[in-house]
């Protein structure tokens, strides 16, 4: 078992995209079974890159846990696969459709089911609303199975899962098949996992997520906003561990770092300036 | 033309006995029972009970103090139409369609057919001797409208042709109003008007004379004026009859399910060898769908085992397939409880749904590129193993309470057309399945809550919306049915829900107003 890990591990550290200067170097990448203390270097400091909405290499198994007396863990799942699916239309070829019209799976346990209640057609993003296909199973071999049956179709834009509890069939080896079928078939796969414990498992990404206080309502400042959430990203294959405050503008998903500067899209960059909120630049000269 | 069979039950359950007419079983008086609320009522007779004094639509115990030796024998009008089915489609050997006329008719179009036969007569003679050679007593008759026919058939004089050139009126005339097709009741008024035979009605319908006459006209014309359907209404009969309003007529069409089967040399015990035989079945299944050009929706294996059991298993589809690889693995999951016994000895494969499936180019490039299953393949195998109630599309509904405004529907169905919902109604993401019950441990002068309790932890209200207020639909409620005051919370750690209280104090449709929490924002 462990053994097979390492070598997979290994390969996955191989196709990892190192940046173009390096792999000139490393022509003979294939002959030379160990890395060099340079690629080491670049990898490293690659995978210090912080993750921020939009990346192009999104994973394609990522568990979210969250409670189950919130919808935030679903609601982030959401937020993410529209994030990530949003990106690959960009990035793709012209010739693609220009409307992604493929379905959703939902997939439920019965636990996450009673716990946290089905999606509602009506609370669902527009462009989801007649594309969700949900799937209620009774077991969590069954639940397992149909997120499988999910990720072996062709025909889906991704596949999401909400499982409560920490399940015996969910072991390593069920996590490591699921995130088999998804790298195999490439179709996203957001594991919402409800008053979890995070055991071993084989995502490639792990969040912890609360909701957060909303951002103000437009028209009325007593009202509950457009929501957000509080993430901890604590276990990335590459990407550095951190936690933000996402929130969902528009369609498109913002990060800032928690007690980081507020304006939207600067997350990375730190405090140059001061925060120009609500007036032009020029009138900030003037003064 | 039409055919009646006269004696088409009787005729059936001689033919079951095998025996003649009059000979044997027939000999001795019979009566075809149904049981009734008050006890068997005779259906048909044959010719013997009829002639010891039994009458159709008699009651049993009625007919045994006539006739204390009568038998009986339980009737089977199911079986019947079955067998009038079959004899319309045998009907078509005269002309190139038929109907049904239930409980015991068949209407053939002969029209530009009967010179193939030569001639209307022999036409005719032909009909009798085919049927008297299956043993059915049969009355037919040649008219240019099937309501004519119908009537000649039934009424007229038996092997009746009535010419186009004819005037239909003079030689109907004299048959009674029954030969219109009409209901019982209308029959009864009818008889209570004193209209019995055809031309008294025709002259009633077409013929103004004097005043009392257009009166009594105008009173019939009022009396059926509200009568949609052609049997209730004698008017829309007698048009029928004279070809003034067009009748359409159900045609009956062969429909042939693809049926393949393999019957075994040995009895199949093993698992091993079923699937073998699983995948050969399939394999000329699809083989037979492809050549009408059909996809399998719903198929049906039937397993013969050697001591006599039958064991079915039905699969219905989400999509029209004709895929083997996929009707075999969808099977295989089915068949894990299945006990052989002494061998199973006969396997049958039936599609008894297909649909139209065009055959379609398969891509190569394409297919050897993305790999994985389509989405109907995908839905089939969830659907075998979860069960249809488990894989579901959320789709709206009509109404304005928000659990009744979603509904489920199996997932590759078109969505029903609905209004699109506001845009400023903001609607949870998730909703719970019962609303829950939650305490409210102060609440504010205007009704809001400042703090609940719900699944044992207690929030405190930091912001919110509302109400927006949901009347009862009293077109699909009780009178008693409480209006609900819904709001949108966030409580002080960011969680966001949304509750409602049902009802408002004073309202006389209960006591104090609970507070549910209904649904979760994301």
């Amino acid at each position: 078992m462990t053994v097979s890990v390492c070598s997979s591990g290994a390969k996955a550290l191989q196709d990892f995209p190192v940046p173009d200067c390096f792999q000139s170097s490393g022509v003979e990448r294939a002959a030379m079974p160990r890395l060099s203390a340079r690629d080491i270097a670049a990898l490293s400091k690659a995978r210090e890159g912080r993750w921020r909405p939009g990346l192009s290499d999104q994973p394609l198994h990522s568990e979210i846990f969250s409670s189950s007396s919130d919808a935030g863990g679903a609601g982030l799942a959401l937020a993410l696969a529209r994030d990530a699916l949003q990106t690959a239309v960009k990035t793709a070829n012209p010739l693609a459709h220009a409307e992604d019209r493929r379905q959703v799976l939902w997939v439920q346990d019965k636990g996450a089911a009673q716990r946290s209640g089905r999606p509602y057609r009506h609370g669902l993003p527009t462009e989801l609303r007649d594309r969700l296909i949900h799937v209620q199973a009774a077991s969590p071999e069954d639940t397992l199975f149909a997120l499988e049956e999910g990720l072996r179709c062709r025909d889906l834009a991704c596949v999401i899962g909400e499982i409560s509890g920490n399940p015996r069939a969910l072991d390593f080896t069920a996590s490591r098949r699921l995130s088999l079928a998804a790298e195999k078939h490439d179709v996203a796969l957001w594991l919402v996992r409800l008053d979890a414990g995070a055991e071993l498992s084989s995502a490639r990404m792990r969040w912890r997520v609360s909701s957060a206080p909303s951002a103000p309502a437009r028209w009325n400042a007593a009202a509950p906003g457009t929501p957000a959430w509080k993430a901890e990203l604590f276990r990335a294959r590459s990407h550095a561990p951190g936690e933000w405050i996402l929130n969902n503008d528009n369609g498109h998903l913002r990060a800032r770092r928690t007690g980081g500067p507020v304006a939207a899209g600067t997350q990375d960059i730190g405090d140059l300036v001061r925060p120009t909120v609500g007036r032009s630049l020029a009138a900030f000269a003037r003064m | 033309m039409a055919i009646w069979f006269a004696r088409l039950s009787v005729d059936r359950w001689r033919l079951s006995q095998g025996c003649e007419a009059g000979e044997a079983a027939d000999a001795l008086p019979t009566a075809l029972i149904t049981e009734t609320a008050h006890g068997p009522r005779i259906d048909a007779a044959n010719d013997a009970a009829i002639a010891a004094g039994a009458q159709v639509g008699m009651m049993l115990a009625d007919a045994r103090t006539l006739c204390p030796g009568i038998r009986t024998a339980p009737a089977d009008p199911a079986g019947d139409l079955d067998h009038l089915e079959r004899l319309a489609l045998w009907c078509q050997r005269w002309g190139p369609w038929s109907a049904l006329d239930p409980p015991d008719g068949v209407l053939v179009d002969i029209t530009a057919a009967a010179h193939l036969v030569g001639g209307e007569v022999k036409l005719l003679d032909d009909v009798k001797k085919a049927f008297a050679s299956r043993g059915l007593q049969t009355r037919c008759a040649i008219a240019p409208t099937a309501g004519g026919a119908w009537a000649l058939a039934h009424f007229g004089p038996d092997r009746a042709i009535l010419d186009p050139t004819e005037d239909c009126l003079r030689r109907l005339g004299n048959l009674p109003v029954a030969a219109l097709r009409l209901d019982h009741d209308v029959l009864t008024v009818l008889r209570r008007l004193g209209l019995k035979r055809l031309g008294d009605l025709t002259a009633i319908a077409t013929g103004p004379v004097d005043r009392t006459e257009a009166a009594a006209r105008d009173a019939f014309h009022r009396r059926f004026r509200n009568r949609k359907s052609p049997a209730a209404n004698p008017l829309v009969r007698l048009d029928q009859l004279l070809g003034k309003v067009p009748e359409p007529l159900l045609p009956v069409v062969p429909h042939h399910a693809p049926l393949v089967q393999r019957r075994l040399m040995e009895p199949i015990r093993h698992r091993s060898l079923l699937d073998q035989v699983l995948a050969d079945l399939a394999k000329d299944m699809v083989r037979e769908l492809e050549a009408r050009g059909e996809g399998a929706r719903r198929l049906e294996l039937g397993l013969w085992r050697v001591d006599g059991e039958v064991i079915v298993r039905r699969l219905e589809l989400a999509a029209a397939t004709r895929e083997a690889d996929h009707i075999t693995r969808l099977f295989a999951g089915r068949l894990d409880d299945i006990k052989a016994g002494f061998g199973i000895e006969t396997v049958r494969l039936r599609a008894s749904w297909a649909e139209t499936l065009n055959v379609s180019q398969d891509d190569v490039e394409e297919a050897s590129e993305r790999h994985g299953t389509s989405l109907g393949a995908c839905i089939d195998r969830l659907t075998v193993r979860l069960g249809a109630h488990a894989v579901r599309r959320p789709v709206p509904r009509a109404s304005h309470l928000p659990e009744h405004a979603q509904t489920w529907q199996p997932p590759l169905e078109p969505e029903p057309s609905s209004q699109d919902t506001l845009e400023f109604h903001e609607r949870p993401l998730k909703i719970l399945d019962k609303p829950e019950v939650m305490s409210v441990l102060y609440a504010s002068p205007d009704g809001l809550p400042q703090r609940f309790r719900w699944r044992g932890q207690v929030c405190e209200v930091a912001r919110v919306e509302g109400p927006e207020r949901i009347a009862p639909e009293w077109w699909r409620e009780k009178s008693t049915a409480r209006l609900r005051d819904y709001y949108r919370i966030e409580n002080t750690e960011g969680q966001r829900y949304w509750i409602y209280r049902h009802g408002i104090a004073g309202d006389g449709r209960g006591g104090i107003p609970q507070w549910y929490l209904q649904g979760l924002y994301a």
